[in-house]
């Protein structure tokens, strides 16, 4: 065990390694930087431009280097948590992000738990309830969770959590505790607020899970050793909790790997639309102003936050199920 | 061993002349000894036992009924693309200045109880100057009947043939906003229909790009094996380990401002594409590395056959119809990125249009609460999404040999 979790690590950094080294090439790849927008776009306005401090700056940041250079002025940046600089903030990369990456975080594993509730009960009874009205109902209702466009879908919950529960609109909390030191009130408007990015950026993960749920466990309920189970007497309920279920618990587990770039990518278009303070919409204006390094550090959180949830998830199986045998696999 | 064996020729009996005039007692046929008689087929079961592997898929296909259903959308929908200039009432960019944010016109059968050709009630306008809101209230009297296989506005078929025929057009003088208008006063409903075109091709194109580099790539990583395969693997690893749309944003935001509209859109969909292809590539590679050690493939290479012919003509094929289902269950998930990234304004650019331009209209609550029409795109972004899952679903349980 140890040596596959030293292992694992090993191959996490040049992962990792790899993984900069794109999002470098693509934060860079547009022609011009972030300062030849910018002082375009300030002589269209006809506003003057501080071309001294703009050069001090494209100095600093090395921009008249070659880019292999500034890559590892970048990802060295990065090792000692340095995000570098945004331009667009005109301040460090670390003091604009902030909270955000730690509501992203939030935001995140609250969707996870969230799809792991959910799933888990209406998976089971759609799969002990086969082919049944409810069955079907929650079939259909899993497949329009996995068809409809998040964005939408949160649009308008916030409509109708407006209109009928008189839930401010846009932002994680209430509009009065935006700068407040972190208190009791502020939390329980943060839970109030949060339902909503929630359910809409796990609906689609929900219902790819409960599907897999099913079929997990309607192939297990035919083996004999559940036919045996109940065939000696032995409570349904509990026949179906003691085996089948934890057979059928696997992707629950392996699912974190995939369903963590799924919430990742689902809270960064939910949350423009909400405005909240996560990462998703500071990427999206990042993304468009050329302000690269807020938008690499945007990308390389999301990306480690990943290939950390893949790593997690991972060990969990592994530990978990006994089946499951590393290192035989892994050198063949 | 000859007294096994029998030999016709002269028997010796007590009475030779009389037993050749009596026949053997008992029935024997006068057609032509077959002897495999036995093991012939009906007509029916010789289709089902030589039936290629594709006619075997279209059966099961045939037999799962949502399945079908789905497919039977699908192709109505890829049909009406590519006659969206005749299906549309109006033209994509026609403005009807006088009904800005015009509610939809429900059509009715029922004029005074009596069953008539379908129409439309012609609005009543007029600005409530307190609110600043544009008020229409369909007036009873303005019956409008609807129009069909009818001269309206002109376009372009596919740009190329100049045309004005239309399946509907609005009353001389009326209108016709079976859907409403948007804040140009631009007719809804023609333009869904025109943003399909974009919307459902994306996915296809995607999905081509994404099942040409899942081949190639997969099928390197999967024959050659040894380094090029977990360098591949890395990679792909790598790939995976993106969060989809953060990834899409970024790209298409380094699509230049200086593109025209079809070039953006050519870029959108190879971004689509570029992306998912890691999933095809996986199943490429493992089963090739499954398939790479039977006799066939070695009795190919015994024979001197290339490798590209080897994958192509021998180990493609094997799994060519699993592949297929799951590249179809890959466009839906391009079809909502698309409208994810054109919501967002960095997808396919006006004027061309797509579902995904239509519904970045109504990215403010205040549409959903006063203009609730302009949400009419997302229904067909399900319907469509939910038709590929289905149809993929079918296929996928027909292409599968062991079910």
């Amino acid at each position: 065990m140890l040596s596959y979790i030293v292992h694992r690590i090993l191959i996490m950094i040049p992962t990792l390694v790899a993984i900069s080294i794109v999002i470098f090439t693509i934060i860079n790849l547009p022609p011009g930087n972030y300062f030849t927008t910018y002082i375009a776009e300030l002589q269209g306005s006809g506003e003057k431009t501080d071309l001294a401090k703009i050069e001090f700056l494209e100095k600093q940041y090395g921009f008249d280097r070659p880019l292999w250079q500034q890559y590892l002025y970048w990802a060295g940046g990065l090792l000692h948590g340095n995000l570098g600089y945004s331009f667009s903030y005109d301040m460090p990369v670390n003091k604009v992000v902030g909270d955000r990456l730690l509501l992203t975080g939030v935001v995140s594993i609250t969707t996870i738990i969230f799809t792991y509730l959910v799933a888990f009960p209406i998976g089971i009874y759609s799969a002990t309830h086969q082919y049944s009205i409810s069955d079907h109902l929650l079939t259909l209702l899993g497949f329009l969770g996995l068809a409809t466009p998040s964005f939408l879908l949160a649009l308008v919950l916030l409509y109708f959590a407006n209109v009928y529960f008189g839930i401010s609109i846009g932002g994680l909390m209430d509009p009065k505790y935006l700068d407040q030191p972190w208190s009791w009130g502020k939390v329980l408007s943060l839970i109030e607020h949060i339902w909503i990015p929630v359910v809409v950026i796990g609906s689609a993960g929900t219902a790819a899970m409960i599907r897999r749920l099913r079929a997990n466990l309607l192939d297990e309920l035919q083996k004999q050793y559940f036919v045996t189970a109940r065939a000696k007497g032995l409570h349904p309920f509990r026949a179906l909790m003691k085996y089948p279920l934890r057979m059928a618990l696997n992707p629950f587990i392996s699912d974190i790997g995939s369903l963590l770039p799924q919430v990742i990518s689902g809270a960064a278009i939910v949350s423009v639309v909400l405005s909240l303070p996560t990462t998703g919409p500071m990427l999206l204006s990042s993304l468009r102003s050329q302000d690269m390094y807020l938008a690499g550090s945007f990308l390389m959180f999301m990306a480690f936050l990943t290939v950390i949830g893949v790593f997690v998830s991972d060990l969990a199986l592994a530990l978990l199920d006994p089946r499951i045998r590393l290192q035989a696999g892994r050198r063949q | 061993m000859s007294d096994l064996t029998f030999i016709p020729g002269p028997q010796h009996s007590r009475n030779d002349d009389t037993a050749e005039a009596v026949p053997l007692p008992h029935y024997v046929s006068a057609a032509p000894y077959d002897p495999y008689a036995v093991e012939r087929m009906t007509a029916a079961q010789e289709r089902f036992y030589v039936a290629s592997q594709w006619r075997m898929v279209w059966w099961k296909l045939k037999r799962h009924r949502v399945a079908v259903v789905a497919g039977g959308i699908l192709l109505a929908m890829y049909l009406g693309v590519t006659i969206c200039e005749f299906l549309a009432p109006y033209g994509v960019d026609s403005r009807n200045t006088d009904f800005i944010y015009a509610p939809p016109q429900p059509v009715h059968i029922f004029y005074h109880g009596r069953l008539v050709a379908p129409y439309v009630l012609g609005f009543d306008y007029h600005l409530d100057m307190k609110l600043l809101e544009r008020i229409y209230t369909p007036d009873p009297n303005k019956r409008e009947p609807i129009r069909f296989f009818c001269h309206g506005d002109g376009y372009k078929f596919w740009d190329l043939f100049p045309g004005n025929l239309h399946l509907a057009c609005p009353a001389n003088g009326g209108q016709l906003f079976l859907l409403g208008t948007d804040r140009l006063g631009r007719d809804l409903m023609s333009r869904m229909i025109y943003g399909a075109r974009v919307s459902l091709t994306v996915g296809l194109i995607g999905v081509a790009v994404s099942l040409t580099l899942g081949i190639v790539i997969g099928g390197i990583a999967g024959y050659y094996g040894g380094w090029t395969d977990i360098l591949i693997q890395r990679a792909m690893e790598v790939i995976q380990s993106f969060p989809h749309l953060p990834l899409w944003m970024a790209l298409s935001a380094i699509l230049p401002v200086s593109w025209s509209p079809l070039l953006v859109y050519f870029g959108i969909t190879l971004i689509l594409g570029m992306i998912d292809w890691t999933h095809l590539a996986r199943a490429v590679r493992s089963k090739l590395l499954a398939l790479r050690e039977e006799d066939f493939c070695t009795a190919a290479v015994l024979m001197g056959a290339r490798p590209v012919r080897i994958i192509g003509r021998h180990l493609l094929p094997s799994f060519s119809s699993h592949l297929i289902a799951s590249a179809t269950l890959m466009i839906p998930g391009m079809i909502l990125g698309e409208t994810a990234l054109s919501f967002l304004g960095l997808g396919v650019r006006p004027p061309m249009t797509s579902w995904g331009v239509l519904l970045s209209d109504a990215q403010n609550i205040n549409v959903v609460a006063l203009y609730p029409w302009l949400l009419a795109p997302v229904t067909t972004v399900i319907l469509a999404v939910l038709a590929f899952n289905f149809f993929g679903d079918g296929l996928r349980d027909a292409a599968d040999p062991y079910h």
